[in-house]
């Protein structure tokens, strides 16, 4: 896990996040019956596999497929202008009418709001959907923005210095999450 | 969500040409741009990335397609963005290059893109300003943009630019197009041969790793992409060939012509095209003709330099 002395303490293992995904889905199914109109848009990068994956929950809790998307919040970001590395800008990719649709944000980590913010501003780019909710994985506070989630899979209580990664199969890693101090480098 | 920083991949506060770039910037300009090619594709296209920054192209030589190109991708982004064209500029009042854009500085732009007929003006401004210089395109020397907008519809097409075979036909000597094409495919990858009449091959352009040949046919015998340049009308006056009828039947590509090239070639032309002369409108509208797909290109391109230039850390790298 990690290259140094600095400890990698795990928050969630593979078969807690399977939990953490179906319960969420669940949530959704009951705020949704039949999920209808229901789109899952996951970001970058991520949120994308957790999007699909909570797809799959809910197609089997609901039985009709969920549409999913991907958005890149690269180019919303607000900090370009202050001298910060131009990030690398991926594609963003909804192949369905964001309008009067019923879209729910997917992220790993719920940190500052900023990211969610950025998301937001990309995704009204698209249409005007009938609602937004926000679903994350990990919610580990420190909020900089009046933002919350709706459907989180564990809350973590974190200092602002530490960092919550998140490893999943679709990246070629095991499921887990981890929570890990200043400094900690991950072995490649 | 975690940010990939690209910065390391970045540095550069200008562009100037394609000769100063390594494969990998190149690359990155054009996995960039190609990212940003949805957003035109979009109802609402515009993105907040660029509010604040302040874009000005400054146009010594008349140019439609790539000053809008540019304004357009600059608005994409949403910079401000301000066109001067010398014609209604302090520059019919004597005031030199470095005058005028030293007195632009003196507004704050964060980028100035320029096209000028002298080769090395936007080298020399992007020593003197603050502000990103981008060369739009200067004498006989690069078209950055161009050659980028080039790549990026090649490599669209045939998925990889490595291992094609290039063929740039038409007036070399004095093409910039020509030259920042050349830098650029050769380091990306394939192989590239100039076709023209030995007048208007400049002495010594092997050494650049490129094939010369002066037969139309041999020169685009099994090439993947034929590019077609344009003839300058006013090099007529200068007798590098002896008439545009009797470069049309040497140099021109038609149908015909084109039957020597590797199957479903691409045919490109930078334009503005003078059809009849170095291209027939048959193949210029034709299946492989991906002349108006450059053009979109251009604008993702250049979205995609204009983003790359604004923003990131450059250190030590500012003058």
């Amino acid at each position: 896990m990690s290259s140094d002395s600095l400890e990698a303490k795990l928050i969630m293992d593979a078969s807690g996040m399977r939990r953490a995904l179906r319960r969420m889905a669940n949530q959704m199914g009951e705020k949704h019956p039949g999920a209808k109109d229901l789109a899952l848009v996951g970001i970058r990068t991520n949120g994308i596999y957790l999007a699909k994956r909570l797809a799959r929950e809910m197609e089997a809790i609901e039985g009709i497929p969920v549409a999913t998307g991907v958005i890149d919040v690269t180019l919303y970001r607000d900090d370009l202008s202050r001298g910060r590395p131009n990030p690398l800008v991926k594609r963003t990719e909804i192949g369905f009418s964001v309008d009067d649709r019923k879209i729910v944000l997917v992220d790993d980590v719920l940190f500052t709001g900023r990211t969610t913010r950025a998301a937001l501003d990309a995704l009204m780019d698209f249409g005007r959907p009938a609602m937004v909710e926000l679903a994350v994985l990990v919610d580990r506070g420190h909020r900089e923005l009046p933002i919350r989630a709706d459907y989180v899979g564990i809350q973590v209580v974190t200092a602002k210095e530490e960092s919550v990664v998140v490893h999943m199969q679709e990246a070629g890693k095991e499921d887990e999450v981890l929570l890990v101090g200043p400094g900690w480098r991950e072995e490649t | 969500m975690s940010f990939n920083a690209s910065a390391k991949l970045w540095q550069k506060k200008d562009l100037l040409g394609i000769k100063d770039l390594s494969a990998q910037e190149i690359g990155l300009i054009l996995e960039t741009a190609e990212s940003f090619k949805e957003i035109s594709t979009r109802e609402i296209k515009k993105v907040p990335t660029l509010r604040g920054k302040t874009v000005v192209t400054l146009f010594y030589e008349a140019s439609t397609r790539t000053r809008t190109s540019f304004e357009i991708a600059a608005k994409r982004l949403s910079a401000d963005t301000i066109n001067i064209s010398v014609s209604t500029s302090s520059v019919v009042k004597g005031e030199t290059l470095l005058d005028t854009a030293l007195n632009l500085q003196a507004m704050e732009p964060d980028i100035l893109i320029l096209r000028h007929n002298a080769s090395g003006a936007p080298n020399m401004l992007a020593k003197a300003l603050r502000a990103s210089v981008i060369n739009a395109g200067d004498g006989f020397r690069e078209h950055p943009t161009q050659a980028l907008l080039d790549m990026m519809t090649v490599r669209e097409k045939k998925g990889d630019l490595r291992g094609l075979l290039l063929a740039i036909v038409g007036d070399i000597a004095h093409s910039r197009v020509a030259r920042s094409n050349i830098y650029g495919f050769t380091k990306m990858g394939a192989r590239v041969r100039v076709v023209a009449p030995p007048t208007l091959i400049p002495r010594g352009i092997e050494s650049l790793g490129v094939e010369v040949c002066h037969h139309l046919l041999e020169g685009i015998r099994g090439a993947d992409v034929v590019m077609a340049l344009r003839i300058q009308k006013e090099r007529l006056q200068g007798a590098f060939f002896p008439s545009e009828r009797e470069y049309s039947r040497f140099f021109g590509l038609s149908r015909r012509v084109l039957e020597q090239a590797a199957p479903e070639a691409l045919v490109m032309h930078p334009g503005p095209m003078n059809r009849g002369v170095e291209i027939s409108p048959d193949v210029a509208d034709g299946p492989f003709s991906v002349i108006l797909d450059q053009v979109t290109n251009g604008v993702a391109v250049r979205m995609a330099v204009l983003y790359l230039l604004a923003g990131g850390i450059r250190g030590e790298d500012l003058h």
